[in-house]
């Protein structure tokens, strides 16, 4: 199967593009939950012995008028991350207070993080920057490594595919982290889009990979190109060096996300999904796409 | 000939990395000549942005106040013995803002003084029908204070601040005590009052005691206003506008937690390789080893840098990239031993032919570290940093080292 793996390319593009619809659709329906990078406001973590989520939303509703909060409990730990509105210190220390006289004091702060509109506005023009940026060195980078192909495909469009590519394997996590916050309430943040351009620069490596095995069997091809053999051979050819050096970025991955710190779990499990959406883009939709506007040209 | 020369550039190699790996390894002689700056989030503290309001200052002075701020809010944080307090001030667009960074756990309390200054005021008493106290704002503040000093009174024993004016509070001083001989003069602290005694004579040498309001100051009271006082005023208002804590519990729980995780993720990476590529596989894991060494002992030299959680996160990152080069490498080997090469052509063969996607590939990592590295801040810089550089480092090692070892051991 792995020597005449365009003969399925209607399945492998079907499946990405049922995921894309999903992911689009989700998106659409769901939105996303913005971190309070993006938004401002107060992210808190604390750790309180024998209370409940309706414990502490309590709390803070009834004591202190706060009724707009999201709360989230590792009952392995009690620990509690809190975001809500910007606090100020002496608010902090106030509730801090009450949640030691109300449940003990062996309560205690383990992380506080407040942003105002200042700051979050200015993270979120400088994302938007670097967004843009890494698209657009991306693409030259792939335009200028191309260039010296025009034939039976132009260089251009090898361009067009891995843009398209990229598109597909960033839309995916975004996909699934729309999900995620409307079902576990996990926040779109900052690390979030850090997340999603390592992607974009990480698996552009496997179909330039793959395209450059075909580049230069073209170039050595003589006489008559018979496009789908060519694309075949350099997939079967390349196949294994694809999925290894994604492995290996893989085996890291699922390490840092089982045992590394909690705060970077989903950072890495939105790397995660975007690094294998990379590699089954780069076999599976990278040469399908290239095999389709090949033949396009030639029944123009 | 040239196996003889690998073999020095091999022994070469492995004592750099050996002096590398005490350097990197705290808690020896070669580790402790420059110590790990480990960042907040890997050691607890506060990180605080405050934000600099420059309205009643000319646009001439913006710097010289900036600096000056920078100076005061150092010198209070100094009074709390926060080991290694980072001051730093940015402009952001029109407004300026002022970093702190403070490690510890006692931070807190330091965080809190910071954008505090203590208001000294001056007041005189008058009385209302109702023999009610009135006080009248002079124009002594604490603008005018040369120097403050804890004393004690000799009779009660009691903590007392001293107060030393500069010229011009001094004259103030002077004028408000002559006109309010008999009189109380009043003395606020933050808006409360803190004494009010009945002036005796003109006071002309420039300096006042103040005592505390009702039960008197306690010694730390004193000290801690005396101190503040020193520190100066601030020379414009300041606003907290972001802070970020992390307890030290937490902050090592974290550090702890990636460390474990990188190594066995460093662990899963040498077990693949040398299941899939046999004795290419142990070469290029030798590799690794000496690539996790040597770049963690680039990054320690690197001036000013800070290891964070997500700085290690970048570096673990990398260590899952830098094998890449090595299987681009070994694939190629295969089939050139396929085509029926000896063992060492083909091997030659692989490091030259695979050269270019190992290039192509790694510059779309390298351009997007780049990028994040200027465009944004904190987190994201140590993150893209220890990433960028780590690709950088790995070329060297998957390329050069593997290949250098290889040349030493294969046979003829």
């Amino acid at each position: 199967m792995i020597r005449k793996l365009l003969k399925y390319k209607n399945i492998f593009l079907g499946i990405s593009v049922l995921l894309m619809v999903g992911s689009i659709v989700a998106m659409s329906v769901f939105g996303f939950k913005l971190g309070i990078d993006f938004t401002s406001g107060s992210l808190w973590q604390i750790e309180v012995p024998n209370a409940s989520i309706e414990d502490i939303r309590g709390v803070f509703s009834e004591k202190f008028d706060i009724d707009e909060i999201n709360i989230a409990l590792d009952e392995g730990t009690n620990v509690f991350s809190l975001s809500l509105r910007e606090l100020s210190d002496t608010e902090r220390q106030e509730i801090m207070g009450v949640l030691k006289t109300d449940f003990g004091s062996n309560a205690k702060e383990l992380d506080f993080w407040s942003m105002s509109p200042v700051v979050s506005n200015e993270l979120r023009s400088k994302a938007w920057w670097a967004v843009g940026l890494v698209l657009i060195g991306i693409s030259l980078y792939i335009t200028f490594a191309f260039r010296k192909v025009s034939k039976p495909v132009q260089s251009w469009k090898y361009g067009l595919i891995t843009l398209l590519t990229l598109f597909h394997d960033v839309i995916l996590p975004a996909g699934l982290f729309s999900v995620l916050g409307k079902t576990q309430n996990v926040f779109v943040d900052i690390n979030f889009i850090v997340a999603l351009l390592v992607i974009m620069g990480f698996s552009v490596h496997d179909t330039i990979v793959v395209f450059d095995r075909i580049r230069e069997t073209l170039m050595h091809q003589t006489g008559r190109i018979d496009l789908e053999e060519v694309i075949d051979q350099s997939i079967a050819s390349t196949i294994a060096r694809s999925i290894n050096t994604s492995l290996t970025l893989i085996l890291v991955l699922v390490a840092l996300y089982f045992f590394g710190p909690g705060s970077l779990t989903y950072f890495i499990l939105a790397m995660l999904v975007g690094t294998i959406a990379g590699v089954y883009s780069s076999i599976f939709v990278a040469s399908p796409l290239l095999l389709m506007v090949g033949k396009g040209r030639k029944e123009a | 000939m040239q196996r003889r020369k690998s073999i020095i550039v091999l022994i070469v190699i492995l004592s750099l990395t050996t002096l590398a790996g005490f350097f990197v390894y705290p808690g020896n002689a070669v580790s402790n000549k420059l110590p790990w700056h480990l960042g907040l989030d890997l050691v607890g503290g506060s990180a605080l942005i405050y934000e600099v309001d420059l309205s009643n200052i000319d646009p001439a002075g913006y710097e010289e106040a900036i600096a000056g701020l920078r100076e005061v809010v150092e010198r209070r944080i100094n009074i709390f013995g926060v080991s290694e307090p980072k001051v730093t001030s940015a402009k952001k667009g029109d407004s300026y803002q002022i970093l702190v960074e403070l490690a510890g756990v006692d931070a807190e309390d330091a965080a809190r003084q910071i954008g505090a200054t203590p208001v000294l005021e001056f007041k005189e008493v008058t009385f209302d029908e109702n023999d009610e106290p009135v006080y009248i704002s002079t124009e002594l503040t604490g603008r005018y204070l040369k120097g403050a000093d804890v004393a004690f009174d000799q009779y009660s024993n009691q903590a007392m601040v001293t107060l030393q004016f500069n010229d011009e509070g001094a004259t103030l001083f002077a004028e408000i005590t002559k006109k309010n001989v008999g009189l109380p003069l009043a003395v606020f602290i933050d808006g409360e009052l803190m004494t009010a005694p009945i002036v005796q004579q003109e006071i002309t040498g420039g300096t006042a005691q103040i005592t505390g309001g009702t039960g008197g100051f306690t010694v730390e009271e004193a000290r801690n206003l005396v101190q503040s006082f020193n520190a100066g005023a601030l020379s414009a208002p300041i606003k907290l506008i972001n802070q970020r804590k992390v307890s030290a519990s937490a902050a090592t729980d974290a550090l702890n937690d990636i460390i474990f995780a990188g190594l066995i993720g460093t662990a899963a990476v040498l077990l693949f390789m040398a299941v899939y590529y046999r004795s290419l596989g142990l070469v290029a894991g030798l590799a690794l080893i000496i690539y996790t060494i040597l770049s963690l002992a680039v990054f320690k030299l690197v001036p000013n840098f800070t290891m964070t959680l997500a700085g290690i996160a970048g570096f673990i990152l990398s260590i899952g990239m830098a094998v890449d080069a090595n299987i681009l490498i070994f694939e190629r080997t295969k089939e050139e031993l396929k085509g029926g090469h000896s063992k060492e052509q083909s091997i030659e063969e692989g490091f030259k032919r695979a050269w270019s996607s190992i290039k192509d590939s790694n510059t779309s990592t390298v351009i997007t570290a780049i990028i994040l590295y200027v465009f944004t801040s904190s987190f994201v810089k140590g993150f893209a940093l220890t990433l960028g550089m780590g690709v950088l480092v790995s070329m060297f090692s998957a390329i050069f080292v593997t290949r250098t070892i290889l040349r030493v051991f294969m046979e003829k």
